[in-house]
């Protein structure tokens, strides 16, 4: 390892620690998003109003507003995961719990919500 | 197989919490709580009208539905089903020759308890057990004969209050309690239980469709489903339910169903039947 290299790496990581907290990967909006509105997987529109989904169901809140409302994205993936554990109440399914989605599948979803 | 998983992993965590009164069976405080959550929950709604499931929490699918009522879609099932009713089996009885009154205006009695047999009889068993006991072929449960048959038998019975009666006997209540947890269980890989829709959210709507309370959800069946495009047992409803939350659907007619029909149909007492009727 040469100490160019070293920091052209250290550069990347630092570049894409910022991409990453300021900007959505390409492609991630759209996949997110085909996720979410996916019946067979995310299927958020039965329950949720989502920008761009028609005939939204109204069981949960809107999901808008969602950066300023959740800036810790680790907080959407709980919720996604298994809001039973926060809500015993609740009827969002458990999405992680009762493998409909899988972890990368609920980052992306996630990267989807923050656009909202 | 991940269904059976989710199914065999029965479900932990309470949903509703249980519109009960105590540990001790108790269907009379059972009612009184439940009843007292939807009228609370839904003042302006008449009593009786909650019968009419989505249509007494929506007003623009109520006026759909009235258009709907100017050419009931179950007229032909109650047809048929009259003619059916009628029908004489190979040895010459009818299926009038098994029920009290000839079958005509008591719906409102089913399902009941049967001491001797330490079961939940509801119309559908009735029915299949006629047919059984004069060496014809029973019916398939979610078949379009069967809801026919009960669309009948509903029709002559419309207006009547629903009276279900849960006998003093351990039995008859342990079906009862039965019945009231599978209702508040949570099944399928979407972890919803009856209660999640029917006591959470009734008038909620999940995409377009409105869920109806489950306060008189029984009343109305069976039904005509325009989604279907034809008729649905009781059976076929708590199937396509179990299906819908990615559960596995039992038999037709099992225990757990019947007694599922005992405790839905116990708590609508005093509303009047309704079926056979259209829904969405």
């Amino acid at each position: 390892m040469t100490g160019g290299g070293r920091i052209a790496r250290g550069a990347m990581a630092l570049a894409m620690l910022l991409a990453g907290a300021a900007l959505t990967p390409p492609g991630a909006q759209a996949d997110g998003q085909k996720l979410a509105f996916d019946r067979a997987k995310g299927n958020c529109l039965t329950c949720h109003e989502i920008k761009g989904g028609p005939a939204p169901g109204n069981l949960g809140p809107p999901l808008a507003d969602m950066k300023a409302r959740f800036p810790d994205r680790k907080e959407l993936i709980a919720i996604i995961s298994d809001e039973t554990k926060r809500n015993p109440l609740t009827v969002m399914p458990p999405f992680k719990r009762n493998l409909i989605l899988n972890d990368k599948e609920i980052e992306v979803i996630v990267d989807f919500l923050q656009t909202l | 197989m991940l269904r059976q998983i989710f199914v065999a992993a029965v479900f932990v965590l309470g949903t509703a919490q249980p519109l009960l009164a105590d540990n001790a069976v108790d269907p009379n405080a059972d009612f009184k709580a439940f009843r007292e959550y939807f009228t609370k929950r839904f003042p302006k709604v008449p009593l009786n009208d909650f019968v009419n499931g989505p249509y007494s929490m929506d007003e623009g699918l109520r006026n759909q539905w009235k258009s709907i009522e100017e050419f009931p879609p179950y007229e032909f099932a109650v047809e048929h089903g009259k003619e059916r009713f009628a029908k004489p089996f190979k040895n010459g009885k009818t299926l009038g020759d098994c029920f009290p009154n000839k079958g005509i205006g008591i719906r409102q009695n089913y399902p009941y308890f049967d001491t001797k047999s330490g079961e939940v009889i509801t119309l559908e068993l009735a029915l299949n057990q006629c047919l059984e006991a004069n060496g014809e072929k029973p019916l398939d449960y979610s078949s379009q004969d069967m809801a026919a048959l009960t669309a009948y038998m509903a029709f002559t019975s419309r207006g009547k209050p629903f009276d279900i009666k849960i006998p003093n006997d351990p039995r008859a209540l342990a079906a009862y309690r039965s019945g009231e947890q599978y209702f508040y269980t949570r099944r399928g890989q979407l972890n919803f239980s009856c209660a999640s829709c029917h006591v959470q959210n009734p008038g909620g709507h999940i995409r377009t469709e409105v869920l109806a309370p489950a306060l008189g959800i029984l009343n109305a069946m069976p039904i005509y489903r325009s989604t279907w495009e034809n008729m649905g047992t009781i059976t076929r409803r708590f199937r396509t339910c179990n299906s819908q939350v990615r559960g596995v659907p039992l038999p037709g007619q099992d225990v757990l169903y019947r007694n599922v029909e005992y405790y839905l149909s116990y708590m609508g007492n005093g509303l009047p039947i309704s079926g056979p009727s259209a829904r969405p």
